[in-house]
């Protein structure tokens, strides 16, 4: 639980005046983007860009991520190939639907890694749930390598493979939020959910959070860094939760002290699930720069 | 490396910067600079430039760099892109550490 | 050579300048003699009208000689025709070695100032700041006795001790009525508040109103009397409305400005001096604006209420006063249409004297009532040291405005300030002019963190109660070196020995010089 990953924030491998502003602000994750947000003729560009940022000015204190360019597209090799050497925390990958295309990529960031010196395995990789098949793979995908540390939901893609109409309110991706979560859940790895993209809702952000969080997730995407602060302070333990969450564990400290076995707080029994929950909570508010004593 | 056409990198937006670069077959380098920061980083821009060109193996060109205020590792990657689109080549990336 | 307080190097004597180094804020005056003025009493002219057949006849009627000084104040900003007008006129009257003494920064184009002082027109120019042609001039060499500047609030001193001693005062107004009756709240020329012309209208020996709205006897409001007034110059044009003040300003939508100024907000309400009734100064800028803004809010959520804001006027503020927030305005400037309008619709949004918005010698500014004030920079150093007036290549960029008052008064002074701006560094080892004393600053907040200086009096109250937040708390040193990370190490400006500017302290000793720069 030594990184958090409430807030990722993306910014263009081609706009070196937002490229200078990211690592200032609070996001947990920052992803350096060679896909999207660059055009096709600007490919070469940006990933010199982005290597010489990753490599050698590098923002501390931040989870870093390199979003590399489709399964299929003619510029992932050479992606990986300077992604990889570049030494980010993880590799994004965006559209994953098959455990086979997650393998195919470990084999070659490990083929990467050797080449460059790097320890085999230290890459890690988010893969983006962004179609009907990603959904339906998700546990596979999730454990398809043990470089996977992530699945995020990319809704503008879901809901176009689906034929839905994507909504404020959301209620076309509850299945594919619920169905990856779990996908996570099962395979160990962190689920982080969609954007929010009407950056001037802050209402609407508010709520569409707490919902997210209600569900478990462990984190979203934010579109600007306008949104990070108030995503951060939901996915955060609140106080309420740290000051139990420190009851609980005072408590397992004072039986353990006495030599008791069944631990209670409040006349119910502390139990292992109880613990995990406490020690997450406590290691999260932690990551968080949350004062907790 | 050799320059076989004119070619452009980078952008006159703010904290960028735009390097132009043309064949100088047998001439050296010759690199000028316009930039808002000239006078306290002139030096350390060339000195750059010239030192990302001679990585690649660019011995001859003329490079003009318009200069918005980027970062030097900004600068730099902005040089070694225009000298790879000049020589008709896509870099290797398995040349680098 | 002599060092003063804040370690600068300064020659004794610059030309005819004798310089008195900075010892350190806060000092007592050496004067016991009554305030400076150059006022003389006068019959009022019975009956009639002192409206000038033309602005030329005024300044003629005048008795304005070579030598002398005249004075203009700075509330028609970038817009201003008087100033242009004026010099162009004592031109033509072969005027010679007028020493130019604006109440602020003055950057009037076509005609620019430079070419008065080419022509030697204009030998000497006291201000607060200097920029474009003019700027570039003056640190070329091209005067050769130093530009004076000083802040909002040494000006006043100044012109009280006699270092300034105005001949004729340009002052111009909105409105006017033929006994010399003037205001900038009303006319299509609105400015606002005429704060910076009241100290030369009451000291000047002779006072001219300018303007190109002649109304009604008797022109009410009326910021300055007819009594101090001598001549009313009717002109054409006294500039351009467009530029005197653009609409309200609206919030910034960089994210790093943002970012700072949400910082900014959370800090003064983290102090245990964020309480009803408590006092700030926000000013203009787009990091000071959303500040404002943002601080409103939290004032909202908490139900706390300001007693008074001060200084340079932004409809945000007026805003919070129309929303209960803020209980009175205190006015020496208003930077928008919606301020300067604000005056006449709000009693209790108040027109005030510059010299009593910022002059510590007077027997009570303002600012020193004020709990939280924010100051802009161009560069701060690992001493706390602030420069406002030159840039990255030494080049003159703003004007000292109120900063040095605001830092030295304001209980809790703030500087805003990010830690880069594109390539170039804004906290640096040594600022290369310095504007403000690093004593007199608490902290600095940056998109990087807040760094509080250890020397401050109130250092130990603000550590406590920053401490209860989730704010990054750094050093100035950790800044800097963050700084240097990014932008590379800049190579230093190389200066010659000539002193081109004099930078003055509150009380008038010489915080600074700026040398010209070697090309």
């Amino acid at each position: 639980m030594a990184n958090l990953k409430r807030t990722s924030l993306y910014a263009p491998g081609t706009n070196p005046s937002f490229m200078a502003t990211v690592p200032f602000f609070n996001e947990d994750c920052i992803v350096y983007d060679l896909e999207d947000a660059v055009a096709i003729s600007e490919k070469d560009a940006a990933r010199f860009m982005v290597y010489n940022t990753v490599r050698y000015h590098r923002p501390k204190d931040k989870y870093v991520l390199i979003r590399v360019n489709g399964l299929d597209s003619e510029f992932l090799d050479d992606d990986l190939e300077c992604a990889v050497r570049a030494r980010p925390d993880a590799i994004r990958l965006p559209k994953v639907e098959f455990p086979e295309q997650v393998k195919k990529v470990d084999e070659r960031i490990t083929e990467i890694e050797k080449a460059a010196g790097i320890e085999v395995g230290k890459t890690k990789l988010w893969c983006n749930c962004e179609s009907y098949w990603g959904a339906l793979n998700c546990q596979a995908i999730c454990e398809a390598s043990p470089r996977v540390e992530a699945m995020a939901i990319g809704a503008e893609d879901y809901t176009a493979s689906m034929r839905a109409t994507r909504t404020k309110e959301g209620k076309e991706i509850e299945y594919v939020r619920n169905m990856v979560l779990m996908g996570c859940r099962a395979a160990g790895v962190e689920a982080l959910d969609v954007v929010f993209s009407d950056i001037n809702d802050t209402e609407g952000l508010i709520r569409d959070t707490q919902y997210s969080k209600t569900l478990g997730f462990d984190g979203k995407t934010v579109v600007n860094p306008r949104q990070i602060d108030t995503v951060n302070s939901i996915f955060a333990p609140s106080a309420k939760e740290i000051k139990y969450a420190k009851r609980v564990m005072a408590a397992i400290e004072d039986g353990r002290r006495r030599g008791v076995g069944a631990v209670t707080l409040d006349g119910s029994m502390i139990d292992k699930p109880m613990e995990r929950r406490a020690e997450t909570t406590l290691a999260q508010a932690k990551a968080a720069g949350i004062k907790i004593d | 490396m050799e320059l076989k056409k004119p070619a452009v990198a980078g952008t006159v937006e703010s904290c960028d910067c735009q390097v132009s670069i043309f064949p100088n077959p047998g001439q050296g380098l010759d690199v000028s600079v316009e930039s808002n920061v000239k006078a306290i980083f002139g030096d350390s821009i060339i000195e750059s430039t010239k030192d990302e060109l001679a990585k690649h193996g660019v011995k001859d060109a003329i490079v003009q760099i318009n200069d918005k205020g980027a970062f030097d590792w900004i600068i730099r990657a902005r040089v070694a892109c225009a000298a790879y689109r000049a020589a008709e080549q896509k870099f290797n990336w398995k040349e680098v550490e | 050579m002599v060092k003063n307080a804040v370690g600068r190097e300064l020659p004794e004597k610059i030309g005819n300048y004798v310089v008195k180094p900075y010892k350190g804020p806060g000092a007592e005056l050496d004067w016991d003699k009554p305030a400076c003025t150059n006022r003389v009493p006068r019959l009022s002219p019975a009956g009639g009208s002192k409206v000038a057949a033309s602005l030329k006849d005024a300044i003629i009627k005048s008795g304005l000689k070579d030598g002398q000084t005249i004075s203009f104040h700075h509330c028609f900003r970038e817009g201003d025709h008087i100033i242009g007008q004026v010099l162009t006129i004592c031109r033509e009257l072969g005027l010679k070695g007028l020493t130019f003494a604006p109440s602020a920064v003055v950057n009037v184009k076509n005609p620019s100032v430079i070419d008065f002082v080419k022509d030697g027109t204009i030998t000497n120019i006291q201000a607060s700041g200097i920029r474009g042609s003019l700027g570039d001039g003056v640190l070329e060499g091209c005067m050769e006795n130093p530009v004076i500047l000083r802040s909002h609030g040494a000006r006043p001193r100044a012109i009280e001790m006699g270092e300034l001693s105005i001949d004729v005062a340009f002052i111009g107004a909105s409105a006017a009525d033929d006994y010399g009756n003037c205001t900038g709240q009303i006319g299509p020329n609105a400015c606002g508040s005429l704060g910076y012309a009241m100290i030369d209208a009451y000291t000047a020996k002779h006072v001219i109103v300018v303007t190109d709205n002649l109304v009604e006897y008797p022109c009410c409001p009326a910021s300055i009397s007819q009594m101090y007034v001598d001549q009313v110059a009717v002109v054409e044009d006294i500039g351009d409305p467009a530029k005197i003040g653009a609409g309200a300003a609206r919030m910034t939508k960089n994210p790093r400005d943002l970012n700072i100024a949400a910082k900014c907000a959370e800090v003064i309400t983290a102090s245990r001096r964020f309480k009803d009734g408590f006092s700030f100064q926000t000013g203009v800028g787009a990091i000071p604006i959303a500040a404002t803004i943002y601080l409103s809010e939290k004032m909202e959520e908490q139900g706390i209420k300001a007693s008074f804001t001060l200084g340079g006027t932004t409809s945000n503020m007026v805003d919070m006063f129309r929303k209960g927030q803020i209980r009175v305005i205190e006015s020496s400037q208003s930077f928008d249409a919606v301020a300067a309008r604000a005056i006449i619709e709000e009693p209790n949004i108040v027109e005030i004297d510059n010299a009593l918005y910022a002059d510590p010698y007077t027997k009570g500014s303002i600012l020193s009532k004020l709990d939280f004030g924010l100051l802009a920079a161009l560069e701060v150093d690992t001493d706390f040291n602030v420069n406002i007036l030159t840039g990255s290549s030494g080049e003159m960029m703003a004007g000292m405005g109120g900063g040095p008052d605001v830092a030295a008064d304001a209980a809790v002074s703030i500087v805003v300030v990010p830690i880069v701006r594109g390539r170039t560094p804004s906290i640096t080892k040594r600022v290369f002019t310095c504007c403000t004393p690093g004593d007199t600053i608490a902290m600095v907040i940056t998109e990087a963190g807040i760094a509080l200086n250890p020397k401050y009096p109130l250092y130990e109250e603000l550590k406590e109660d920053l401490e209860k937040t989730n704010l990054k708390l750094v050093t100035i040193e950790e800044l800097q070196q963050l700084a240097e990370s990014l932008c590379g190490t800049p190579k230093p400006i190389e200066t010659t020995d000539k002193v081109c500017v004099v930078v003055e302290y509150r009380d008038g000793t010489v915080i600074d010089v700026i040398r010209q720069i070697k090309k």
